[in-house]
């Protein structure tokens, strides 16, 4: 899977609070919950996203509440993956459970500056700065990840299961 | 080989003699949950995945917590579907509004989380029950919806890092002042992935309610579990809520570590943690004299019985400053009851607060006191990102009940000691 975009980049600690505020969680409505991705930093954040855009962050994104809104959110907004220095860990599951492609990279994290040109495999977690000319490596998703991943998200592996 | 606390717990539920850091592991689940936010996407997938049955409705449980008694109507929607997938199932742990309060407190508070369980729950704060020494750890909806059906999820073996607490403790210090300079120290993701594990003579000292505290804000440090092994005050708890059996586990000694940190906890202050993030925490002294709006008492971190009497003690026979709006949530309806009973109640309201049922509410921005451009408030609550509790413009500070409670009568943040 190839997944090309422009950078949008965010600090270090972006919280789910930001990514989603908490107000809106009254809904599960992708639409709706994308219409105030960011909002909080950026007010015109989704209305200048293109679909295929990434985002790139610093440490620990994805911090604060459990809430799936979160990556639905980013992914409904048309962001096709995340690169990040690291992930809060809930962030990490909840992305890879519903199928927002996430990477740890954070040589790719520090390059990458607002508005480059990426393009990143998602299967060999190869990351290219087209407007550079650079090129990052993330690590590898574990295989029992790209096992999830290969089948759609977690809701269908736990289909596969409850029929053994 | 030498195991922690929580290796023990998670090799015990996936079969396994032993298990190290790092290892992939499907384990068996003993309670899992979620509230009026993260329950409805689970059962929607649940639904969508073409699932029948979960896998046991009595380790199962659904409470209502965030927007509740519901805020608007499509609270009222979401709730709504809860209570209906609950009846479908006929799942023993449906827990309506008016007969439960904040997960967090009422879960352990009924007995349903023992020493020993692992569990899950579709909120970042499940980690509170480490506090009990089971292992307990926050998961997303699709997760939730993965244990509802299957009864078991997979894991990585978090590594543990140390932490331990000696020397007595000042005045108006209490375990939320201990979590909160601890990730001061190590930073919002000074934990990442990682178990905390939490020791030493101070931590023995500790109430059950402070220790809960203290769990509870393991994922402010990126922690995957805050965890305390059982004592003689842990047994003696859960032998109050609950008749069932329980097992302890305590780490060995030659466990591996990854970090192991030691605090002077006799030299801890009172903490105020700073806008925008927990890790901004700082004695109360170096807060002191910054005006609030409003204060907030409450929370799945400081909603306990424990934290209204230490906040009425401090607001008996006085008057909040004309000011200031304080708004007081206790945790569950037994602890509502019992500050009726102790007469916390009355010198809440006669102070002039907002005494009401039980709900996260404000803590995450839902109503019951909500933030304008540019207020500030002091809450006991467990985290201040921007626009947490209202206007992105508005900023939230941190801090013990006791701190809240003598900066609602000062009008601005105040060490209680210095309250007149």
């Amino acid at each position: 899977m190839q997944l090309k975009g422009k950078a949008w980049k965010f600090n270090d600690n972006i919280d789910t609070d930001v990514i989603i505020p908490a107000r809106y969680l009254n809904t599960s409505d992708p639409k709706e919950l994308a219409s105030h991705c960011m909002e909080d930093i950026d007010k015109e954040f989704t209305k200048k996203v293109s679909h295929g855009d990434i985002i790139v962050a610093g440490k620990n994104f994805g911090c604060g509440s459990s809430r799936e809104h979160a990556p639905i959110a980013i992914k409904n907004a048309g962001i096709s993956c995340v690169i990040a220095e690291s992930f809060a860990r809930i962030f990490y599951r909840n992305s890879i459970n519903m199928g927002l492609p996430i990477f740890e990279c954070p040589g790719a994290a520090q390059k990458i500056s607002q508005g480059n040109e990426i393009e990143v495999n998602a299967e060999t977690g190869e990351i290219k700065n087209l407007s550079r000319n650079e090129s990052y490596r993330a690590a590898p998703m574990p295989p029992f990840i790209q096992r999830i991943i290969s089948l759609g998200g977690l809701m269908e592996y736990v289909k596969q299961e409850s029929k053994k | 080989m030498s195991q922690t606390i929580s290796e023990k717990i998670l090799a015990a539920h996936s079969g396994n003699k032993e298990v190290s850091p790092g290892q992939l592991i499907e384990a068996k689940i003993d309670l899992c949950f979620g509230n009026d936010i993260t329950a409805p996407i689970a059962i929607e997938n649940f639904r969508k995945a073409g699932l029948s049955k979960v896998f046991d409705r009595e380790r199962v449980l659904l409470i209502p917590d965030h927007f509740t008694p519901n805020k608007d109507i499509k609270t009222a929607t979401q709730t709504k579907m809860m209570r209906e997938f609950a009846q479908e199932q006929g799942l023993s742990n449906y827990f309506e509004v008016g007969r439960c309060g904040i997960e967090h407190v009422f879960i352990h508070e009924q007995g349903l989380a023992l020493p020993g369980m692992l569990i899950v729950g579709a909120d970042s704060h499940t980690c509170t029950y480490g506090a009990l020494g089971s292992f307990s750890t926050g998961v997303g909806s699709t997760d939730l919806a993965a244990a509802m059906a299957l009864g078991r999820l997979w894991f990585k073996v978090p590594e543990s890092m140390l932490f331990t607490y000696n020397g007595k403790l000042q005045a108006f210090v209490s375990g939320k002042d201990l979590i909160l300079c601890t990730i001061g120290e190590i930073g919002v993701d000074g934990a990442l992935y990682k178990a905390m594990e939490f020791q030493g003579s101070t931590i023995k000292g500790l109430s059950m309610d402070s220790r809960f505290s203290m769990c509870n804000m393991a994922i402010e440090a990126g922690g995957k579990a805050g965890i305390i092994a059982p004592d003689a005050k842990t047994l003696a708890y859960v032998k109050s809520v609950s008749k069932n059996p329980c097992k302890v586990y305590k780490s060995d000694k030659g466990a591996q570590y990854s970090e192991k940190i030691d605090f002077d906890a006799s030299r801890i202050e009172p903490q105020v943690a700073f806008p925008s993030l927990p890790e901004n925490s700082k004695p109360v002294s170096e807060a002191s004299g910054i005006e609030i709006n409003q204060a907030v008492i409450g929370s799945c971190t400081n909603g306990r019985m424990e934290d209204m009497r230490i906040a009425a003690k401090i607001m008996k026979g006085k008057k909040l400053n004309p000011s200031v709006r304080c708004v007081i949530l206790p945790g569950t309806q037994k602890i509502y009851l019992d500050c009726i009973k102790e007469g916390i109640a009355e010198i809440f309201v006669r102070a002039g607060c907002s005494f009401s049922t039980p709900t996260c509410g404000p803590c995450l921005g839902g109503h019951m006191g909500i933030l304008a451009e540019g207020e500030k408030a002091i809450s006991t609550t467990n985290r201040n990102f921007v626009g947490r509790m209202g206007h992105p413009k508005s900023e939230v500070y941190l801090s013990n009940p006791a701190v809240a409670a003598a900066s609602a009568i000062a009008g601005k943040i105040v060490h209680p000691k210095e309250l007149k």
